[in-house]
């Protein structure tokens, strides 16, 4: 990879000063981005890592009960520490393998918004709200498309806020090869309603199947969405799986999640 | 470049370091310290697992200056100063758990972190949790009998195959 300036701050302020210079970026756990730079796919001229900003760090429970994981937490420590919330503890704990998990932190993976990520079903299906150093972005507002979000530059993801849902499951169906979600499918059961996210089947990115809720909404279970698949249209296609495959894994990793939640 | 301090095996070590030096190039390239292998470079294979302030990490994506004054520990440090093996690397030699031998210095690493946090785990979760680490060999059957027994656990009723 191409050489650049490394720093690391110990706060907020100085990251998003030290991100102010051009072409600065940010550095999570650097499990993405750093293979990434190694294929020079990406060449920025400095690294600010997020991972010495302890405010960044941890998990805790917010006066309304809402489970609020710091951005520089790592995966292991959300499988760990998320007991709150079973459904996320066990999405993180199925992420890459365990050095990966050591490393790569939750802010990292929804600030990059891979279209085959984990947490982006997870952060959508909960309805989150993405906190960063200078606003409160609704997770519906928050994913734009494959690795497009509404962070602006050098802006940092310094939390994010989960309403804890009644029940909750996510379904992953591993690419053979990468391990990253073929199709994922995560199912959020809230007084108000159900919502379903999915991730790794679209070509915009994690999205919400929408058709499932309403009916989910109404009588949570997985006959209420029995041969129920959404469209093929838009679907991603390549060797690991046609659009019709992914489309047809929508239903069937949706049906198996609510029956493991219900 | 800029100097890179971290405790390594215990010993207080520094190097000079660029941005973009891997934690598994200041080890090996820097230090001497070769044992940690690269096989991929591209964290799928695990050759390179050390511990960073004990937890076990891909040290080709990881940066060196990311491990600025953290300790950090290697297969280098596993067994005692006058060479004698440590239960895990004398159950992988007692029971066959290398084949050529290039991914052992990171599965030793794996499976001494499994041990650290789970010190009796089944067979399903000693593979679960070496998801990460490749044995081009495909040695895996003998990798997990040696772990197993390293725990403690009787592997006799375990076939060699």
């Amino acid at each position: 990879m191409y050489n650049f300036d490394f720093e690391k701050p110990s706060t907020i302020a100085d990251a998003v000063s030290a991100l102010g210079s051009e072409d600065a970026q940010a550095l999570g756990g650097g499990q993405t981005l750093l293979p990434t730079m190694k294929q020079r796919l990406a060449s920025p001229s400095k690294l600010v890592s997020l991972k010495g900003i302890s405010e960044m760090q941890g998990i805790c429970t917010a006066d309304d009960g809402a489970l609020c994981v710091g951005g520089s937490t790592s995966h292991a420590d959300v499988a760990a520490g998320a007991g709150a919330y079973p459904g996320l503890a066990a999405l993180a704990a199925g992420i890459g393998d365990p050095a990966v998990r050591a490393r790569g932190t939750i802010g990292g993976s929804l600030a990059n918004n891979d279209p085959s990520a984990c947490y982006p079903a997870g952060a959508l299906a909960s309805g989150a709200i993405l906190v960063t150093n200078t606003r409160e972005i609704a997770a519906d507002d928050y994913f734009q498309g494959m690795f497009t979000t509404a962070l602006d530059e050098g802006e940092i993801l310094t939390e994010v806020r989960f309403p804890v849902p009644e029940a909750s499951n996510y379904q992953k169906f591993e690419q053979p090869a990468s391990r990253f979600a073929l199709v994922g499918v995560f199912v959020a059961k809230y007084a108000g309603g159900v919502r379903v996210a999915v991730t790794g089947a679209s070509e915009e990115g994690v999205f919400r199947w929408t058709e499932a809720e309403a009916a989910l909404s109404g009588n949570f279970s997985a006959d209420a969405i029995a041969d129920m698949a959404p469209g093929e249209d838009g679907m991603i296609s390549d060797l690991h799986g046609t659009a019709a495959y992914r489309a047809h894994l929508v239903g069937v990793l949706t049906r198996r999640a609510v029956t493991a939640a219900a | 470049m800029s100097q890179v301090t971290m405790t390594v095996n215990g010993k207080e070590m520094s190097g000079d370091a660029e941005g973009r030096t891997l934690l598994s190039q200041f080890l090996r390239e820097t230090l001497g310290l070769t044992g940690t292998h690269v096989g991929c470079d591209t964290s799928q294979c695990g050759a390179c697992v050390v511990h960073v302030d004990g937890v076990a990490v891909k040290a080709c994506t990881m940066l060196a200056m990311e491990a600025e004054g953290s300790s950090v520990d290697t297969i280098e440090g596993q067994a005692a100063p006058d060479g004698t093996l440590n239960a895990l690397q004398q159950a992988f030699q007692d029971h066959h758990g290398l084949q050529c031998g290039f991914c052992t210095p990171g599965m030793i690493m794996s499976a001494a972190d499994l041990l650290k946090k789970n010190p009796q785990p089944t067979e399903a979760e000693v593979r679960h949790h070496l998801e990460g680490n490749i044995c081009r060999c495909t040695g895996y059957h003998n990798i997990v009998k040696a772990i197993l027994a390293a725990s403690g656990q009787d592997v006799s009723s375990i076939a060699a195959e």
